[in-house]
């Protein structure tokens, strides 16, 4: 077991199995179509997303870099939380990016959703995780990965 | 964060609950990028993303029915990306149901949503707001409250405005409370170039493939781009816009990039030259093989890869009146080339519809009808986003298009070529 320290950008706990996207996560193509067509398991659309590509996102802890593409995604990232399709937890490695703050933030004010979100985790933290493991986040930023 | 004395009493309910819940929101998005205060909406209008009555968003209309019903609408009138449907558009009759019954059901709702909130008019659906025939163009310095990654990239880095890459939702709500949070791209220093990409070609790089190596090396940097002076000149002229926006638009969609520098042309390039870059930057070196290495890495995801094309757009983001014309003028030389009296895959040209208004008074319009190409206000990455097209072989100069749904991407000349050969091409 390993832990990992981060900022805070949405409070709360929660224990997971990891999905682990070493590339940029975007957020457009990965969820278009699940949201569209009611996948229930919410598999990941992104073609170009080898690490994550078909594998279901629902109530994963979703572990990437940063989100990227269409400034829908924080849009879409809110559409999920308020349809209860979002992923357990979003852990960043890096800082958090403009979209996926925009989303969680949606998610957090405007939903009942609870989707805790962890940023600047390091570098060593997506080195570490793979998909598959255990994930638990603490309140206060604290990320334990076994 | 430092709110104003009006700010905060905004945030403490006093013009509602749900005027408070937007400023919550503004002020949460400021605070995880360490925003210090709002800095006021300057510009005259706003951009949104969501252009699109669809199903599956529903959560996103039945939020805008709670801010219209707490009487907020938008401070400042604003334009909206292109539409998901029109009927000039090739489709099959099953498209025509999972469009019309199954998608894009809440599409005239929303638009009435939208007049609601404060759109400019019926008309002004595009992605590229920002042309002269659109009207939406900020001047340097404006502050803006607008999503949508091609347009936002655009007014940074060509028009100097400054703007986030805000998500749809919060574009709409930086213009209900008329200020967003300051910070990243609207300060001096989040517009400092963490790379130097220096372009090494024997030959003008494709716009939308030069864009795309750029946008997935840095991600969401900026990037200061040296040696296109040669190509695009040191003006802003019609050409260099239109290079630019499909440039931009490669660079957001393959990566996150919110604004770029191009030496000796971008007007805070022009004026700073390499005192934007910042002290460390990295740097990346493009030849002609790393665009080769780049495009031969797409994913080729057609059922059949081998498949003969069935589909072209062209215009993602939508096309220029000098572009329109300039495709009009190439297919018009291939097809006469080929003794050919049409293009022989079916093809759609996208652009706004005030564009595509300016382009019916040519007598470029009609050459292209004859020539079988459709011109439509239509967004393609909307029109392939269902399982349908997925089957389908659709091609496309864009690499937004390509990056969010199958459409399989080749350069401009060899879009030319495939739809203006005498059988079409497999």
């Amino acid at each position: 077991m390993k832990q990992f320290k981060g900022r805070v950008v949405v409070p709360g706990t929660c224990t997971a199995e990891a999905l682990v996207s070493h590339g940029g996560f975007n957020t457009l193509a990965s969820y278009q179509m699940a949201l569209m067509f009611g996948d229930k398991q919410v598999k990941c659309g992104d073609q170009n997303n080898a690490d994550i590509y078909k594998k279901p996102m629902l109530n994963k802890a979703l572990c990437l870099p940063m989100t990227i593409g269409s400034t829908t995604g924080g849009m879409i990232l809110y559409t999920a939380c308020s349809m209860g399709k979002q992923p357990a937890c979003m852990l960043f490695s890096e800082p958090i990016d403009s979209l996926a703050a925009s989303g969680a933030i949606l998610g957090d004010v405007w939903t009942e959703a609870k989707m805790p979100v962890v940023d600047m985790l390091g570098a060593e933290f997506l080195d570490y995780v793979k998909t598959g493991m255990t994930v638990t986040v603490k309140e206060d930023g604290v990320v334990e990965v076994e | 964060m430092i709110l104003t004395p009006e700010q905060q009493a905004l945030l403490d309910g006093a013009k509602g609950e749900t005027m408070a819940k937007v400023v919550k929101t503004l002020v949460m998005y400021g605070d995880a990028f360490g925003a210090e205060r709002m800095a006021p909406v300057t510009s005259q209008y706003g951009h949104t993303v969501i252009s699109f009555g669809l199903k599956a968003i529903r959560p996103v209309y039945a939020l805008y029915d709670e801010l219209l019903d707490a009487g907020l609408v938008s401070g400042q009138k604003f334009t909206a990306d292109p539409k998901p449907l029109d009927p000039k558009v090739p489709s099959s009759l099953l498209e025509d149901i999972v469009f019309k019954k199954i998608m894009y059901t809440d599409q005239k709702e929303y638009e009435q949503q939208l007049r609601r909130l404060g759109i400019t008019s019926d008309d002004d659906y595009t992605c590229t707001c920002y042309l002269d025939q659109v009207g939406n163009k900020p001047g340097k310095g404006d502050v803006l409250s607008w999503a949508e990654s091609s347009a936002v990239v655009y007014a940074n880095s060509v028009l100097g405005a400054r703007c986030n890459r805000n998500s749809g939702i919060i574009e709409l709500m930086g213009s209900i409370a008329g200020f967003v949070p300051e910070f990243g791209l609207l300060t001096d220093e989040g517009r400092k170039a963490g790379w130097i990409v220096e372009v090494k070609c024997t030959k003008r790089p494709e716009a939308q493939l030069l864009g795309s190596a750029i946008g997935m090396k840095v991600m969401e940097d900026v990037p200061y781009v040296k040696g296109l002076d040669k190509w695009l000149g040191t003006e802003l002229d019609d050409a260099a816009c239109a290079y630019l926006k499909d440039f931009g638009a490669a660079t957001a969609s393959n990566g996150a990039v919110g604004l770029y520098h191009i030496d000796g042309l971008t007007p805070e390039a022009k004026e700073q030259g390499e005192a934007l870059v910042r002290e460390g930057a990295q740097i990346y070196v493009i030849d002609d093989a790393e665009l080769e290495r780049v495009k031969a890495n797409y994913p080729v995801v057609w059922k059949d890869p081998e498949a003969a094309p069935q589909l072209c757009f062209v215009g993602c983001p939508h096309l220029t009146l000098s572009q329109l014309n300039d495709w009009t003028a190439k297919i018009e030389a291939a097809l006469r080339k080929n003794g050919l009296p049409q293009v022989t895959v079916p093809t759609v040209f996208t652009a706004s519809t005030p564009v595509l208004k300016e382009f019916e008074k040519t007598v470029n319009a009609s050459k292209l009808r004859t020539y079988g190409v459709v011109l439509s206000y239509i967004c393609p990455l909307m029109y392939m986003n269902n399982p349908l097209c997925k089957k389908k072989a659709v091609i496309t100069c864009s690499n937004k298009l390509r990056t969010y749904t199958s459409a399989r991407y080749y350069t401009e000349d060899e879009i030319l070529d495939i739809i203006t050969r005498k059988e079409a091409a497999k």
